[in-house]
């Protein structure tokens, strides 16, 4: 109290702790929690809310699941929330789907090479970025490798694809190709020439203008009438090119946004700089473009992702196929919360990291421009 | 002038193509290939469903395998293709897939106009209803004002129609496109009534939680012959289809079964047996196929009734009685023409 007291000179006053209440948790939760009666209220419905469902949901998926058992009856008889031991049971096969289980090792390697390959094109500062990106560029072809067998690996069909590496296939080789395919189409239709920019246009509008189901329908069936007898054409291919040619539709609108928010004058600076076309696309245009588009990109690729589904229709049997096939299992009998609520997370985590890296990629380019 | 007689000779010629590539010889494109494209449905208990390994099983499965059995000598060499209530029919006609054992309903319309060959009939069925037990309802004339749960794509959604309309009495239809779609509107209470094959429904109901809380109306309201069906234009093919299933009939009759194929392959003195089994004459060479045909068909997968008890019997969780699926001798329907 004796320092109460005391005189400072002007300035010098030492710093004070803030008086009780207006300092950590209490003032944290008066400012954001009772800040006012309407929040108030609502703080204490959202309390009663998480009451009623944080509990019995954290029963059902822990306290009372049954993780073992050989089949419904007895997960019934050993508790009476989630039967984990479904998903246990079927794991290999909505992960794996029909690939061969003494190759499965290969689904895996690929998938760790994934994530290594990824890790120099999504981050900028790590060591080896150079080889590492080479190695990226290599990538889909030691994948292919991989997954489809051949030189000295035993050859496996892409009918045997299926569950979540189906998913992940699709869903990986569409954003990979979509992209540059769809900045092509954005430029193409910008372009002062007429042949390049009409044909950009019917494109992008037929793509935009079709639905994903139809376009797949049409791969998986209608192309057998068109092309010679005898000819085979692999139908996991079909379903790449049409998932590319889909989502690059999107993804060339998403740009041609960004490039139409380029102040004109950009443009002008680089044709006064003598810049060639490309060149000033490349290093001017583009970059700016791209960074402004980046949420509607990952946007577009998360929907791809979640697309990816589709392909029940024509007959491809992905995570979600696998799991409503094996829901007609009556050893089984109607455990599909378990199926869905799995194969949900499975989405939820790759279409929450991509959107997470998102929002890093626009922070870590946003540096200079802060406003 | 000269461009258009060109364009349409152009498009001539590739409906031409087209057509071909579906007439083709399918036994021979198979047999090429050496693998069976199989038609499914994308998940019907006891009908097809894939297990823990992920390989298919059910009543229609087995018969696919039937058929791999008896072209390509291996019951392994299937791909199962499934497919909806909607896209069953393009996939076939397409090439896509090469036959169809889908509890797919035998109609004029099917036969005729969208150019399939129905062989024959695996499971004689009709639409029945199904309704939870508390709504009280005995009988399907009280379903006035019901929300209905149907797959879109399938007889049932017209023999609905028919129903209520002769009844007079109005309904709303829940449009659905999958069995386990249809299967969790009803359960999350979008619908009423669920409605399809009477065996759909028993199959269905069987992987409810509490089954016993469902009812199923006694009105059959339809008949729904459910068979293998093929592409119109190929008749060897259908044949062959044809066969397998009589096959698995007529080895119920003359009591040939998984396990005592081998030994009676080895001949017996009846010749009906003899003539199946390939070591009397030969029927297999006249199909296509090898002389021990059957036996590779019923070691496999056994006879029908060995089929039908694996499952969807009464000692399965669907346990549907054989009823109108019982051999003509027995009083049902099942009845297959002579192996001579
Ligand atoms: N027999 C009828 C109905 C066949 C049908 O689609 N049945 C449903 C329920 S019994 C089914 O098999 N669904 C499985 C699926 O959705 O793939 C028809 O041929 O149109």
């Amino acid at each position: 109290m004796s320092e109460v007291a005391q005189h400072y000179p002007p300035g010098q006053h030492p710093d004070m702790p803030p008086p009780a209440g207006q300092r950590g948790v209490l003032l944290w939760l008066r400012t954001n929690l009772f800040s006012s009666w309407i929040n108030t209220l609502m703080t204490i419905v959202a309390v009663y809310l998480l009451y009623k469902i944080v509990p019995p949901l954290l029963d059902w998926a822990v306290l009372d699941a049954v993780m073992n058992a050989a089949n419904r009856d007895e997960c019934r008889q050993l508790g009476s929330g989630a039967c984990w031991a479904f998903i246990n049971d079927r794991f290999s096969i909505l992960v794996y789907g029909f690939y061969p289980a003494a190759e499965r090792w290969r689904v895996d390697m690929s998938f760790i090479l994934l994530c290594l390959a990824l890790v120099p094109v999504l981050f900028d500062h790590v060591p080896f970025r150079k080889p590492g990106l080479i190695f990226s560029c290599v990538y889909p072809l030691i994948a292919g490798w991989l997954l489809l067998g051949g030189f000295g690996l035993q050859p496996v069909g892409t009918d045997e694809f299926g569950g979540m590496m189906l998913n992940t296939v699709v869903g990986v080789t569409g954003i990979a190709f979509s992209l540059p395919l769809g900045i092509l189409l954005a430029l193409g239709r910008q372009s002062h020439l007429p042949i390049v920019k009409s044909c950009s246009v019917c494109f992008i509008e037929f793509i935009r203008g079709v639905p994903l189901i139809t376009l797949l329908f049409v791969a998986s069936t209608m192309l057998n009438y068109f092309l010679p007898p005898g000819t085979t054409f692999d139908l996991l291919l079909r379903v790449l090119i049409m998932v590319t040619l889909f989502s690059s539709g999107y993804i060339a609108e998403v740009v041609r946004g960004g490039l139409q928010a380029i102040p004109k004058g950009q443009y002008e600076a680089a044709d006064s700089m003598g810049l060639k076309y490309w060149q000033s696309m490349r290093l001017i245009v583009l970059p700016q473009a791209l960074k402004i588009s980046i949420p509607g990109i990952v946007n577009t690729f998360i929907g791809l992702f979640k697309d990816t589904t589709l392909v029940l229709i024509i007959g491809l049997l992905d995570v979600l196929g696998i799991g409503k096939s094996s829901l007609a299992d009556a050893q089984w009998n109607g455990l599909s919360n378990e199926i869905y609520v799995s194969i949900a997370l499975f989405f939820f985590i790759f279409c929450f990291g991509m959107s997470r890296y998102s929002i890093y990629l626009e922070k870590k380019l946003d540096k200079g421009y802060k406003r | 002038m000269k461009k258009t007689a060109f364009i349409s000779a152009a498009a001539a010629a590739v409906m031409a193509f087209g057509a071909t590539a579906a007439s083709a010889a399918t036994l021979d494109d198979v047999k090429a290939r050496g693998e069976l494209r199989c038609v499914v449905s994308t998940g019907l208990a006891g009908f097809a469903y894939t297990d823990s390994a992920g390989v298919y099983q059910g009543f229609d499965a087995d018969f696919c395998r039937a058929t791999a059995a008896a072209v390509l000598g291996d019951a392994s060499k299937v791909k199962f293709v499934p497919a909806t209530g909607k896209t069953r029919f393009t996939i076939l006609n397409s090439g896509e897939g090469d036959v169809l054992w889908r509890n797919t309903t035998w109609t004029f319309v099917r036969d005729v106009d969208v150019k399939l060959t129905f062989v024959g009939v695996n499971y004689y069925d009709g639409q029945g209803f199904m309704v939870p037990k508390s709504l009280g309802v005995k009988s399907a004339k009280d379903l006035d004002g019901a929300t209905v749960c149907i797959q879109t794509g399938t007889t049932t959604e017209l023999n609905l129609a028919d129903f209520f309309r002769t009844n007079k009495i109005k309904y709303e239809p829940v449009p659905i496109e999958t069995n386990d779609e249809s299967r969790t509107n009803y359960l999350a209470g979008r619908c009423d009534v669920y409605t399809t094959d009477a065996s759909g429904l028993a199959a269905t109901r069987s992987t409810f939680p509490n089954p016993k809380d469902h009812v199923i109306l006694p009105e059959i309201i339809s008949k729904e012959p459910l068979g293998p069906a093929v592409r119109q234009g190929d008749d060897a093919w259908g044949d062959t289809i044809r066969w397998v299933l009589n096959a698995t009939l007529a080895a119920e009759e003359l009591g040939i079964t998984q396990a005592n194929v081998a030994e009676l392959a080895k001949g017996t003195n009846n010749p009906e047996i003899n003539r199946m089994l390939g070591t009397e004459g030969d029927l297999g060479a006249m199909l296509g196929l090898q002389k021990d045909w059957v036996v590779k068909v019923i070691s496999a997968v056994g006879n029908y009734s060995e089929i039908f008890e694996r499952h969807i019997g009464p000692s399965t969780p669907i346990a549907l009685e054989r009823g109108l699926n019982a051999l003509w001798t027995q009083g049902g329907l099942q009845y297959t023409p002579p192996f001579r």
